[in-house]
């Protein structure tokens, strides 16, 4: 009896003398498992501080105001004001006289050569443009905001760290003299890079631009929408509605699950072996690149249209059924409208992976250098994520920043959609 | 631009059917006052007749679209003089596409001679008559369909049972292309990759340990051995999945468990959308952090404590690999968690367990089957992924344990073997196929094992 109490009072001790280190483990497994959150949490900040920072200073772009004189000896000796001979003349020199007479110490060849690089070449066009838009132009003196070359963007931005050993940065110290005195007399300035937007890809960082490619993603996602939404609409509401249970339909969904999981890559290649060898359709049109991805998306639109259509209640079927409508009928006006959403929801999603999409894209030679801005499907074109992927490669410091810059309108693009669709979630969502 | 407009003028045809149809069903019986003599709604009857007059004629457009180019192609090269229709099968295709870019206006690679400009203006001539004639045919079918479907038209014809037949099939060959895909794709890669086991044994592909697909063009070439082993593009992927997995699985599982087990209704509602925000980042952002920002922080930290560190090492990608993944691991883990019944973890509380004890006691030994399901996913996902190797990853394949080093992957031989000008007879490009087999029989099979495991778990506790 003594011994039984004796025991007794020993389990309690055990369990208290181990409460201790009990508890401790409890607050360490607590904290590894905040440790956990915060870390993800730091990742996604840090992957979009460190975009975010690289590339927000794109969206402007350095100017140099020079006082350009349009002198009709260059653009128009003969003053016919013929448009192809204006398109031919020596604009160059025009854009270069301004900078000759501000710094007339520079005398040799080299020197002078680069001192001109300091305007983009992608200045003479600009004037070239305004006198074609204009050609009063011609003859008068105007201000003007010429584009400076990238290397100047960049030290102007303080990408390009002044005290480097010279051979270890892209400008000399002459050059950054010149822009010294130019920034001095306030002729320098940052103004917002619509070119960016507007202009297709260039081999010059400072003339290079997203709207190629956002026009071919527009064209590219736009054959993927007209053809997943209908044919995954379609097939969710036969396998759900329609479909006997038999091996049949097994297979397929089993085929549906495992497509959804078959690496992007693999589509890529069924788009290289079928729609360009076998069907002959051309490369680098966004017609291949939207089939491919549609047969990619299609997966995640039917089996979101599935879930929509499960959830609408078997009595909204039976009262249909019950006052006489076919089952046809039946799920067309009456469950599918009110699944609508939901299968809305999950094309937007479906989209969205599309929009992101770069591999299968690779594959079916969406990664050509493409200077014009695509006018429909069956022009050679590429896509956002594939310009962000052949921009990364190049090696020009002002190249990071134009990535970084395409990153964050992609994201954006991105966080548009999927918020439109969760606000449509949460709006449309019906309980029954 | 045409196409579209045919489209258009289809489309128009069909709403003008529709019309028609729908009047004539109400002319058959007298105005709308004799609608409960027709078997259908008149509506019906419109849809019947302009199914007819669309779905055929679609169907012949979209074929045309996919075999215009290359029946105008074969016909353009036998009209081509014999001199250059008995040219090897590259070489003709070369001179093909110099008079497809010839046909197009675009740059021509090499001299333009009379022959060419001729194929060239014969290319263009067929692709206009190409043009009228489908344009004609299409039209002429879409009349006589809708015309003929227009006849039939009577207060007995049961409009509603057949346009709802004609839909039925439409939903079933739309559920079907799910299947044609599969298809497709296993022909696709296993079709190439049975030409480039003809040139190369299957053995040596898999079991060899070198891989340099150079192929000499000459024979005394330097450095351009042809070796086809895939073993260390295996090793590589398997390397760089390993890192990732090893940071995706503790981040993934215990953030899981804390926000389902520890968070707060705030936090999590907070959390878990940012967390998931790292499944929707494209890749190939992923891809620019590692190369960019990671590489070189990797690099310069190993430099300071004296290790040297390739500019492309396997940590690098497979670190950033692991982040992407993270969603994949603690989204799946959730749900299993989540599916573990209450009962379970009050039985254990009741025994005096801590939270701690009943997560790792109980809750995680019941939901790890459905944990490993979704490891085995979130793997195979590691394993297909591109981008982010294609950019942080190298392309020199190294056989080698250290995360330290570059190593290449199966998807970076793929599209560094795919990506430019390919000639379809060359060992060189068909391996990309076969690589592209294997990746998709591996993840395939890593797909069907998870999702069974999860499959059986579920239903468990259902």
């Amino acid at each position: 009896m003594n011994g039984s109490e004796q025991t007794r009072a020993r389990a309690i001790d055990i369990v208290n003398a181990s409460l201790k280190r009990r508890y401790a483990r409890e607050r360490r497994f607590r904290y590894l498992g905040l440790g956990a959150v915060i870390l993800g949490l730091l990742f996604v900040g840090v992957l979009f501080g460190d975009i975010i920072s690289k590339g927000y200073s794109a969206f402007v772009q350095t100017h140099i105001e020079l006082e350009v004189y349009f002198d009709p000896e260059v653009i128009d000796p003969d003053g016919a004001r013929d448009p192809a001979l204006i398109a031919q003349a020596d604009f160059r020199k025009l854009a270069r006289e301004p900078l000759r007479e501000m710094f007339p110490e520079v005398t040799g060849r080299r020197d002078k050569r680069a001192l001109y690089r300091v305007l983009s070449s992608g200045a003479p066009y600009q004037l070239l443009k305004m006198v074609q838009a204009d050609p009063d132009l011609i003859g008068t003196r105007k201000s003007i905001a010429l584009i400076a070359d990238d290397d100047i963007d960049m030290l102007v931005k303080g990408h390009i760290d002044r005290h480097a050993p010279p051979q270890d940065r892209r400008v000399n110290d002459t050059v950054i003299g010149w822009v010294d005195t130019l920034e001095e007399r306030g002729l320098v300035s940052k103004k917002f890079n619509t070119g960016f937007f507007t202009n297709g890809d260039s081999r010059e960082p400072e003339l290079a631009g997203i709207g190629g490619a956002v026009a071919g993603s527009f064209y590219t996602l736009l054959v993927t929408l007209l053809l997943s939404f209908p044919i995954g609409v379609a097939a969710a509401i036969y396998l759900e509605e329609f479909a006997p249970k038999n091996r049949w339909t097994d297979l397929i969904e089993v085929n549906i699950n495992n497509l959804a999981a078959v690496p992007s890559i693999v589509f890529g290649l069924l788009g290289l072996a079928m729609f360009i060898n076998l069907f002959g359709l051309p490369r680098s049109a966004p017609l291949v690149g939207g089939l491919v991805l549609t047969l990619m998306t299609l997966p995640t639109i039917i089996i979101a249209s599935r879930a929509a259509l499960k959830s609408v209640p078997p009595s909204i079927r039976e009262a249909a059924l019950g006052v006489g409508a076919s089952r046809m009928q039946t799920v067309f006006h009456h469950v599918l409208p009110q699944s609508m959403p939901g299968m809305l929801t999950g094309t937007i999603i479906g989209m969205a992976q599309a929009l992101g999409e770069t591999a299968p894209l690779l594959m079916i030679g969406m990664v050509a250098f493409i200077v014009d801005v695509p006018g429909g499907p069956l022009d050679p074109s590429t896509v956002l994520p594939v310009q962000v992927y052949l921009w990364a490669d190049s090696p020009e410091r002002a190249f990071v920043e134009r990535t970084s810059a395409a990153i964050i309108v992609l994201l954006a693009f991105l966080i548009a959609m999927n918020t439109f669709a969760v606000v449509m979630r949460r709006r449309f969502e019906r309980r029954w | 631009m045409q196409l579209s407009l045919l489209i258009l003028v289809l489309l128009g045809v069909m709403a003008l059917a529709f019309q028609l149809g729908r009047r004539r069903s109400l002319a058959t019986v007298g105005g709308r006052s004799g609608t409960r003599n027709l078997h259908s709604l008149p509506a019906y009857y419109g849809f019947y007749a302009a199914l007819w007059a669309g779905l055929p004629t679609l169907v012949i457009a979209a074929l045309w679209v996919f075999f215009e180019g290359s029946i105008i192609t074969s016909m353009v090269v036998e009209s081509l003089p014999a001199g250059m229709r008995e040219l090897p099968p590259d070489r003709l295709g070369l001179l093909v596409n110099d008079i497809t870019n010839l046909a197009n206006g675009n740059i021509v690679s090499g001299d333009v001679d009379q022959a060419m400009q001729r194929a060239a203006d014969h290319m263009n001539e067929l692709r206009s008559i190409g043009k009228i004639a489908l344009a004609g045919v299409v039209l002429c079918i879409a009349l006589a369909a809708g015309s003929l479907a227009w006849r039939a038209i009577g207060p007995r014809m049961r409009a509603r049972n057949r346009v709802e037949l004609i839909v039925t099939g439409l939903l079933i060959a739309s559920s079907l292309i799910a299947i044609l895909t599969t298809v497709g794709i296993v022909l696709s890669v296993l079709f190439e990759s049975f030409l480039f086991f003809q040139k190369i044994p299957i053995t040596d592909f898999l079991f060899g340990l070198e891989w340099s697909p150079q192929v000499a063009l000459r024979a005394d070439q330097v450095g351009a051995s042809g070796a086809f082993g895939a073993v260390p593009l295996f090793a590589g992927t398997l390397l760089i999945s390993l890192i990732a997995l090893l940071v995706a699985i503790p981040i993934g599982l215990m953030s899981a468990i804390y926000l389902s087990d520890y968070a707060g209704p705030r936090l999590r509602s907070y959390a878990k959308p940012v967390l998931e925000v790292l499944a929707g980042v494209p890749t190939v952002v992923y891809g620019f952090f590692a190369a960019l920002t990671l590489a070189p922080a990797i690099r310069g930290a190993g430099e300071s404590i004296g290790l040297t560190v390739s500019s492309e090492s396997a940590l690098a990608a497979g670190l950033v690999m692991g982040i992407m993944i993270i969603p994949f691991v603690s989204s799946l883990s959730d749900d299993v968690i989540n599916a573990v019944p209450q009962s379970l973890r009050d039985a254990s509380y009741a025994l005096g367990a801590t939270r701690s004890e009943t997560i790792r006691q109980v809750v995680l030994p019941a939901a790890l089957p459905g944990i490993m399901g979704g490891i085995l996913l979130a793997a195979s996902r590691a394993i297909g992924e591109t981008m982010i190797v294609v950019m942080a990853a190298g392309l020199s394949a190294n056989l080698t344990a250290n995360p330290l080093d570059s190593v290449t992957t199966v998807t970076v031989q793929i599209v560094t073997l795919l990506v430019g000008d390919q000639e379809f007879d060359s060992a060189k490009t068909l391996a990309a196929f076969a690589l592209g087999l294997l990746l998709f029989v591996v993840t395939l099979g890593l797909n069907i094992v998870a999702l069974h495991i999860v499959r059986k778990y579920r239903e468990q506790y259902e």
